[in-house]
């Protein structure tokens, strides 16, 4: 199962290739051009086909970033689930490189990419992507003097992902809990889905090679020891890890080690399903009249403890397309109607725990409709909040252990939060 | 960090390249460089700067790695195509692959097996088999990857030089890095050779599964995919693998996890006993669910490879439904993936949930989405009987919303639905019926009318229903005309009443002289054949019970399926085809049969298989019709008695030729009055029948000097009362002109007393000329209707039940028949049919049946030899004074 590609693409949004780099010589750019502005003019159905298209021969896999497509193309049976990932990573490598990736940032860091291209992939197989160490030997002309002349250790090491004789004068290191609720009411009312994504997003400034352990509450560890839970301990659905820690270790005996690559990078990301209350549920009353107005009450309730704060919130209601003369009050935050999104928005700066908030709104709607308007889209009621020191899956850090060979002491600085994910009500 | 390197691609006015010449020749090294970035910046925009060659190699000797990076690139995009100047930079390569640095060494290697050119591969050997034993890990792994470069290029020369061998020892390369990249070179070398090249043994086997867990992310998927093709000896070595394999499915990386999926369902296969199978089945199902929070690109590929995982192992997320519930988000082409598999898994437990999404999907604005979501509804009612009426209802309030494309689609489920679960919905059928105007999709309508014919003696009003589409018959798509002609014959079959005959004459005519449609026409001879010949036949045939369908759409076979889970991650697992049917570079395998194999891509959707199973309603074309190799079991028996006179020499081309004109075109219009007595207007003018409907058909021929306008038309009362149905439509004649139109006709107007004739009396005025009277005549075979059609044993009842004195008869000394099937199609298109024949001495005598206005028949019997001149006609009617005018029609008739 060769899972390699032919040739790799950068094309702008019209499908005219930027850069690309032939890997094997059997895909030609012309061919591509061709099939891509193709693709793209048929409208709207790149959206339909899916990131993955044959033609004459050749496997097309894509993805978009900004103003770019980035297309990989094959001609063998390739593995498209690694093709499609390794453009993402190519992404956050260029992104590493020149903070944001698009057409004029290709344009002026051409050599760059080309050296890149190159030694990210070999001959169609991915071979390396960690941008870290990649800028340690590949860089622009800004710091071209400090050119490394060696390929770091890291390249090939079982540690690929860190180099040696990383030094701070302080050792520090900021562990940030982030969860991220999905959620789906559907239009009866009722809660089908409610699901939590987590990630450890750690920020290592620690010299050396350090060795760290960390230690969760985690339901199957400490049960396995055989300490009494001593409060709440989770269980979680998934766990996936940074490519640091030890894998096999985790399978054993549930011990999170690992050797941190330097910087932030995230440690891990699990998931959690389980039947979550709503933390900010809304309530909304749409009252048509005739043809000609409509009124909107709609009500808003924090469903957590008074303690905690969320901020930040955002009420998005839909609308119906041909609204006009928008009408609105609150009773708390500000609302404005957002035409291009079909929406009200409204804004709320800060919603402790357990309060009711209200929005009242009306609309006058054009009294003749043309006949070929579309019915309207029933968009959900969408929500984004965050709410700090606290999360709905119950996580801790009970420690992060580093050892490191010179001694170091350097303690965890934990912080949590939770925010709004896709935060679905079909409530309108 | 950004760079400035855009300046590089402005151009100069003038002559660019001699210019790029100059400054790529410079003595500075930092104009030489600029010069090289020029050079590949024009390269990038797809400019030809292949005539610098000489000059870029020239800079190719340079300590600086940016430099010599950038020439290494020009040299690879251009050395194919001034091959004898590639051997200018040979040296330097060669020299390079010795450098101290092993960056330059890794360099010099991996750009030269990157260039295809003999000259160069023959000197890539030397410095690729030091570079395999280079003391520097990131040497050896691109040399590895080098050695499968060459292998593209020349096998012969890999496997003579001991490559292979050399490759092979790299998997015991105490660098994970090196070892993953040979791994993936020799995988790719086996793909391409038939020889056995790269067998794992459970020796290298143990080596990769600890390389696993150290090389980089990319590597541990090609080790993954190397090792799922090893078949592990027993159950034990399988759980043995699967133990050390486990672990990464926590990895962060998406395709090292479905890999590992991969690898572990292929060891399951041996697994015997069910309790590490469960678990193995659990342990996946949270990976497997969490590929959906990824990227929208890789949750497109891992919803096409759960959508084969849980056809092979359906527990595995028989209790995550919820998590492939659609995001208002999400891009199209994943919630596609959602639905089939939200299909998939719907079950008695959850189907209330499920019903309650596709209902939310179907008000969505993309249409193609809506509509999959409502056949979603009508496959699971398929799938789940005791789910069926709550599917059904929900079809229902959708209908009600009417949003055409919605309707349309939910007809054609529910068509499936009925099918399914004959004799238990049919009380929606009114609700159904309500939509009927709003059809305009060929397959909705076709499932519409199948509706219709399939329970046409439960719709009161079915024959109207059906007629409704009969108007527009010849315009129909060939799916419709089809459906239209088997629903026709249905009701006809069931309700066997006059409306009902009167259709299927229209139909079967319609189907069989008015089309070029093979497949149409033949359906429809052989159901009037039956029809004729034995209405039990066609009942058995016709009304048969239909085989019961499921839904078994995009349910691929098993040996597909393993295939395609073997190929889990890869582009075959996400067209759901096997690796021959899309690569074509691929080495000489026995299979060659990739025809064989069934689209199994996306289309499968739209014509799910319950709906090809099912033949009343499905589209044309299809060869296996149950309907018409059913019609071969009990019809078929030679004793078929010939009255339709068809298969007298049992040859195809009896029937009629295709090309036959469908309404001839005709003799021209007989002149009423002539140019010289209407001061230079000329009228030609003749009834004709069109569609069950009379016309004069007229042609105004201007040959006066000055313009005509304003024409009218009244006709004198005559016998039939015929009169204009409408305004006569003439424009204004200009001199020298002519202008034809066809009015409609109407009967039983103004009727003159007194004996029946044929005499018509017209007057024509204009703006411009005296009012016009002449004669014209009336023919009356254009009077009989489409109905006149009777059975058998009805002719015969009536000829008995007829005085004798109702009997007349006459002779056409100057008629021949010449042949028997010419005039039986002459007069049929003139609506006398035929009934029977039979042979009296070397007299053939033909039975038929015509029927005037107001259902007056006439029974008719013609006696002639055939070939010579001489025809007695003799009919027996309840109007026998209509009896001079049937035989001046019929008389012209077998003149014609």
């Amino acid at each position: 199962m060769a899972g390699a590609i032919s040739a790799m693409f950068l094309l702008d949004m019209k499908g005219r290739c930027l850069i690309s780099r032939d890997y094997r010589g059997d895909v030609s750019a012309q061919q591509v051009e061709k099939f891509f502005t193709k693709l793209l003019e048929k409208e709207g159905d790149l959206e339909s086909d899916g990131p993955v298209c044959h033609e004459n021969g050749v496997n097309y896999m894509f993805i978009q970033h900004k103003n770019i497509y980035l297309l990989a193309a094959s001609k063998q049976n390739s593995n498209a689930a690694s093709l499609l990932f390794f453009l993402h990573r190519v992404v956050d490598v260029f992104k590493h490189y020149f903070e944001e990736l698009e057409e004029e940032s290709l344009r002026d860091n051409f050599v760059v990419v080309y050296e890149l291209l190159d030694e990210m992939m070999d001959f169609g197989y991915p071979q390396y992507t960690e941008a870290k160490i990649l800028s340690e030997f590949i860089k622009t002309d800004a710091y071209r003097m400090e050119v490394n002349q060696h390929p770091p250790m890291a390249v090939t090491n079982a540690v690929s992902w860190r180099s040696e004789g990383v030094f701070y004068k302080n050792n520090e290191v900021y562990l940030d809990v982030v969860e991220h609720v999905n959620l789906l009411v559907n239009s009866n009312g009722q809660l089908i889905r409610s699901e939590v994504n987590g990630a450890l997003k750690m920020r290592a400034y620690l010299s050396g090679m350090p060795e760290c352990k960390l230690g969760l509450n985690d339901k199957v560890l400490l049960e396995a020891q055989g300490r009494p839970t001593k409060g709440k301990s989770i269980d979680l659905d998934d766990i996936k890890f940074h490519q640091c820690v030890r894998l096999a270790r985790f399978e054993n005996d549930r011990t999170i080690s690992f050797i941190p690559p330097d910087g932030s990078f995230d440690l891990m990301t699990y998931r959690l399903s389980t039947q979550v209350k709503p933390l900010i549920w809304v309530e909304a009353q749409v009252e048509r009249h005739s043809r000609s107005r409509v009124e909107m009450s709609v009500k808003a309730r924090s469903q957590f403890k008074e303690r905690s704060t969320a901020t930040n919130v955002e009420i998005e209601l839909p609308v119906p397309s041909d609204a006009m003369s928008p009408n609105i009050r609150t009773s708390m935050g500000y609302a404005t109607y957002a035409p291009e999104r079909d929406a009200v928005v409204w804004k709320i700066k800060s919603f402790p725990g357990n309060k009711d908030y209200m929005l009242r709104a009306e609309f006058r709607l054009p009294s003749v409709i043309s006949e070929d308007t579309p019915p309207d889209r029933k968009a959900p009621i969408r929500v984004k909040f965050e709410i700090p020191y606290f999360t709905v899956s119950g996580i801790q850090v009970r420690y992060l252990k580093i050892i490191e060979k010179s001694g170091y002491q350097a303690l965890p600085w934990v912080r949590y939060i939770t925010m709004a994910g896709e935060y679905e009500l079909r409530l309108i | 960090m950004s760079g400035h390197d855009s300046k590089y691609f402005s151009t100069t006015k003038k002559g660019e390249i001699p210019e790029l010449k100059e400054e790529l020749n410079s003595q500075y090294k930092d104009k030489r460089k600029d010069a090289v970035k020029k050079v590949i910046a024009a390269m990038t925009v797809g400019k030809d700067v292949s005539s610098l060659f000489t000059d870029v190699v020239n800079c190719m000797q340079t300590e600086n790695l940016e430099l010599k990076k950038l020439v290494y690139l020009y040299l690879i995009n251009y050395a194919k195509s001034q091959p004898d100047l590639a051997i200018l930079a040979v040296n330097t390569f060669v020299k390079d692959s010795q450098d101290p640095n092993p960056l330059i060494r890794a360099l010099a290697v991996r750009t030269m097996g990157c260039i295809r050119v003999d000259k160069i591969t023959e000197y890539l050997c030397d410095p690729l088999q030091r570079c395999l034993k280079d003391d520097d890990p990131y040497v050896r792994k691109t040399a590895a990857i080098c050695v499968a470069k060459l292998y593209d290029i020349n096998a012969e020369l890999v496997e003579d030089r001991g490559f292979l061998d050399a490759l092979k020892d790299l998997i015991s390369d105490n660098n994970p890095m090196v070892v993953a990249n040979a791994v993936a070179a020799l995988a790719e070398i086996q793909e391409s050779s038939s020889k056995p090249i790269f067998e794992i043994t459970s020796h290298t086997l143990s080596k990769l599964l600890t390389a696993l867990n150290e090389c980089t992310e990319w590597g541990q998927v090609f080790i993954l995919d190397a090792l799922s093709k090893y078949k592990a000896a027993d159950a034990r070595e399988a759980e043995n693998i699967v133990e050390r394999v486990t672990p990464r499915l926590q990895h962060a990386n998406c395709a090292v996890v479905l890999s590992a999926v991969k690898m572990i369902l292929q060891q399951m296969e041996l697994i015997t006993s069910t309790d590490v199978v469960r678990n193995l089945c659990k342990k996946m199902a949270p990976p497997l669910v969490t590929l959906l929070s990824a990227e929208p690109e890789i949750q497109y590929v891992a919803l096409r490879n759960i959508n084969l995982i849980v056809q092979k192992r359906p527990t595995i997320l028989a209790h995550e439904i919820k998590v492939f519930f659609c995001k208002y988000n999400d891009p199209i082409y994943v919630k596609m993936e959602k639905l089939e598999i939200m299909i998939k898994l719907a079950s008695d437990r959850n189907i209330d949930q499920v019903l309650l999404e596709f209902k939310e999907y179907a008000t969505e604005v993309d249409v193609d989405f809506v509509r999959k979501a409502v056949r979603a509804i009508g496959r699971c009612a398929i799938k789940l009987e005791r789910a069926a009426e709550r599917c059904i209802s929900v079809l229902l309030e959708l209908i009600k919303i009417k949003v055409n494309y919605v309707v349309q689609e939910a007809i054609i489920v529910i068509k499936d639905i009925f099918r399914r679960y004959p004799n238990t919905y049919e009380s929606i059928i009114a609700t159904l019926c309500e939509s009927l105007d709003t059809l305009d999709e060929p397959e909705a309508k076709a499932s519409m009318i199948w509706i219709i014919g399939e329970y046409a003696e439960r719709i009161d009003n079915a024959d109207e229903l059906l007629e409704s589409f009969l108007e527009s018959f010849p315009e129909e798509p060939p799916q419709v005309q089809l459906q239209l002609l088997t629903a026709t014959v249905k009701l006809f079959l069931k309700k066997p009443t006059e409306g009902p005959q009167q259709m299927i004459q229209v139909v079967l005519n319609n189907a069989t002289v008015e089309t070029d449609n093979p497949d149409l026409r033949d359906r429809a001879y052989i159901y009037w054949r039956l029809l004729s010949t034995d209405p039990e036949a066609a009942k058995d045939v016709v009304l048969a019970e239909k085989p019961v369908i499921s839904d078994d759409s995009n349910q691929l076979d098993p040996s597909l399926l393993d295939e395609l889970l073997s190929n889990i991650a890869t582009l075959s697992s996400v067209y759901h085809k096997p690796p021959e049917a899309f690569v074509t570079r691929v080495k000489t395998t026995q299979k060659t049969e990739e025809e064989e194999y069934p689209d199994a891509g996306e289309q499968s959707y739209s014509d799910s298989p319950a709906r090809v199973a099912e033949s009343g309603a499905s589209p044309p074309a299809s060869t296996a019709n149950p309907q018409h190799s059913a019609a071969r079991q009990p019809a078929a028996p030679a004793a078929l008695p010939d009255l339709l006179d068809l298969g007298m020499d049992n040859s195809s081309s009896a029937i009629v030729p295709v090309d036959q004109p469908a309404t001839p075109a005709g003799p021209p219009l007989p002149i009423v009055l002539p140019a010289s007595s209407g001061q230079g207007l000329q009228i030609s003018a003749q009834l004709i029948r069109r569609d069950g409907q009379i016309f004069y058909s007229m042609m105004f021929e201007n040959n006066s000097q000055v313009p005509l306008d304003g024409f009218m038309i009244q006709f004198n009362k005559n016998t039939f009362g015929l009169a204009a149905g409408g305004q006569l439509q003439v424009p204004q004649l200009l001199p020298g002109t002519s202008a034809s139109t066809l009015l409609p006709m109407v009967l039983f107007q103004n009727i003159s007393p007194g004996p029946a004739n044929t005499l018509l009396q017209v007057a024509i005025k204009n703006n411009q000329q005296p009012v016009w009277y002449f004669n014209d005549k009336i023919y009356f075979h254009v009077l009989f209707t489409e109905d006149g059609t009777m059975e058998r044993s009805t002719f015969l009842e009536t000829w008995k039940s007829l005085p004798d004195s109702n009997e007349v008869s006459r002779d056409f000394p100057a008629s021949v028949i010449n042949n028997v099937q010419t005039t039986l199609d002459r007069l049929a298109a003139s609506n006398m049919f035929f009934i029977a024949k039979r042979k009296h001495a070397n007299q053939e005598v033909l039975y038929l049946s015509a029927k005037s206005p107001r259902g007056i028949p006439f029974l008719i019997e013609l006696t002639a030899v055939i070939g010579t001149p001489g025809v007695k006609c003799a009919i027996k009617t309840p109007s026998p004074e209509m009896a001079p005018l049937f035989f001046e029609a019929v008389e012209t008739l077998l003149k014609s």
